[in-house]
């Protein structure tokens, strides 16, 4: 979706602000939070980017003025409602007023946390073969999905490099149109800076994105 | 607190009142225990893990290894996580961790324009400036301005590359090892490796501002 989450190129969002001695977390809550969304991932109703979708959802005054971990709050919640888990009524009143949903995996324990803390695998197994290689030139296809997309807008209808291929991988957006996983060969395709913003880039530019093969035509 | 203060945490980090925040999270949490959905003590594991297990020291091994050794730099550059499982003490990676590489021509700077994609699993988690519109809007087109105000300005024949990490592909950015520690053990080689580094963001320590 073209949404506020959709930033690369925007103007105006000021300098960036580094903070010496960053704690990782300033606030308890925000512990929690992280903690509950890989306490409930695990439950299997969602996958990473049916997170991601819920995030950039947010309308977007909420969006650009939640901090991170109460964006992944507010994500949480509306999965937790979509998913029947919970009602607004229990969290409003912040406690448990009916029965549990029954789910099908068991809840997560202290003692299996460890299983949290390694990324999944994204990779998938295919019987195609890759349509580009390495040096091939592409243009990134003029999309506008109004579901969820991870080929940003800044690279559409650009024409860049193939530089590598990373595999075949699940499609994101096939995911959130409810067509599975739909395995897509993902590539890193380079583009020159003035391509991508005019010729008054610094020629000393190039920027790349990782990009799922239905996001390219050759070129 | 940085450029992604929200409304919500004010109370909270003034001290004594709860902020909404506290209450919305408290609640969410009591809900979801009660239903049986979660552990408390499963939470209070997982953050535990990020406060003290997963972090960027695990990341400057890494970086401190391939400095030292020729071997290990080149497995690291052909397949990062297998080279960075190979150590026993780093936490373990998930697929599909990519090093990238800095060179006298080439600097790299790793993003996340769409949402937070950060390689936690040898940085730890991200800043909150990573996360900001800020950095995210700009890194893509004008990643000189953003090193600028992380203080560093690097010769304008110096290619800038920038990685958006748009898929489930994670970046590390391999610094330049700093001259000046020739023949240093890795334990002090790790020494001069950043965070920040490792993200592209700034240069690694030299051994002078290590002294400093």
């Amino acid at each position: 979706m073209n949404g506020v989450h959709d930033m690369g190129g925007m103007h105006g969002f000021g300098a960036v602000e580094p903070e010496a001695n960053e704690p990782p977390f300033h606030n308890r809550w925000e512990g929690r939070v992280l903690g509950i969304v890989r306490a409930t991932g695990v439950f299997g109703l969602w996958n990473i980017d049916q997170s991601r979708f819920s995030l950039e959802s947010l309308a977007p005054l909420t969006y650009l003025g939640s901090s991170y971990y109460r964006k992944w709050e507010l994500g949480l919640e509306s999965r937790l409602l979509a998913h029947g888990l919970v009602g607004e009524d229990e969290l409003a009143a912040g406690h448990s007023l009916r029965q549990a949903k029954a789910l099908s995996k068991e809840k997560l324990t202290a003692a299996a946390v460890d299983r949290v803390m390694t990324r999944g695998s994204f990779a998938r197994p295919t019987n195609q073969k890759p349509r580009f290689a390495p040096g091939d030139r592409v243009r990134a296809r003029n999309i506008n999905p109004e579901s969820h997309t991870r080929l940003p807008r800044y690279a559409r209808g650009h024409t860049g490099v193939v530089e590598a291929v990373r595999g075949c991988h699940v499609f994101p957006d096939a995911v959130m149109r409810g067509e599975g996983e739909n395995p897509q060969w993902l590539y890193t395709v380079v583009f020159a800076g003035r391509e991508l913003w005019g010729e008054e880039a610094d020629p000393g530019l190039k920027v790349s994105v990782e990009a799922f093969e239905p996001y390219l035509d050759p070129a | 607190m940085s450029s992604e203060t929200d409304a919500y945490d004010h109370a909270g980090s003034a001290g004594s009142e709860l902020s909404e925040m506290d209450i919305r999270v408290r609640a969410l949490e009591t809900v979801l225990t009660e239903k049986g959905y979660i552990d408390p003590a499963a939470v209070d594991r997982i953050v535990e893990e990020f406060e003290t297990r997963v972090g960027p020291h695990n990341g400057a091994r890494v970086v401190a290894k391939a400095w030292a050794d020729a071997d290990f730099k080149r497995r690291l550059l052909d397949d990062a996580t297998a080279a960075a499982n190979s150590l026993g003490y780093v936490s373990r990676v998930g697929d599909h961790l990519i090093a990238v590489e800095n060179t006298p021509q080439r600097h790299n700077m790793i993003v996340c324009t769409l949402c937070s994609c950060y390689p936690w699993e040898v940085l730890g988690l991200p800043p909150v400036w990573y996360k900001s519109a800020p950095y995210r809007s700009r890194a893509v087109i004008d990643p000189r301005g953003v090193l600028k105000d992380f203080g560093v300005s690097l010769p304008t024949e110096v290619e800038i590359r920038v990685w958006d990490s748009t898929a489930e592909t994670r970046f590390i950015v391999l610094p330049m090892r700093p001259a000046g520690t020739e023949g240093w053990s890795e334990e002090k080689l790790v020494e001069l490796v950043t965070r920040d580094s490792m993200i592209g963001t700034e240069l690694p320590k030299s051994p002078r501002e290590l002294l400093a």
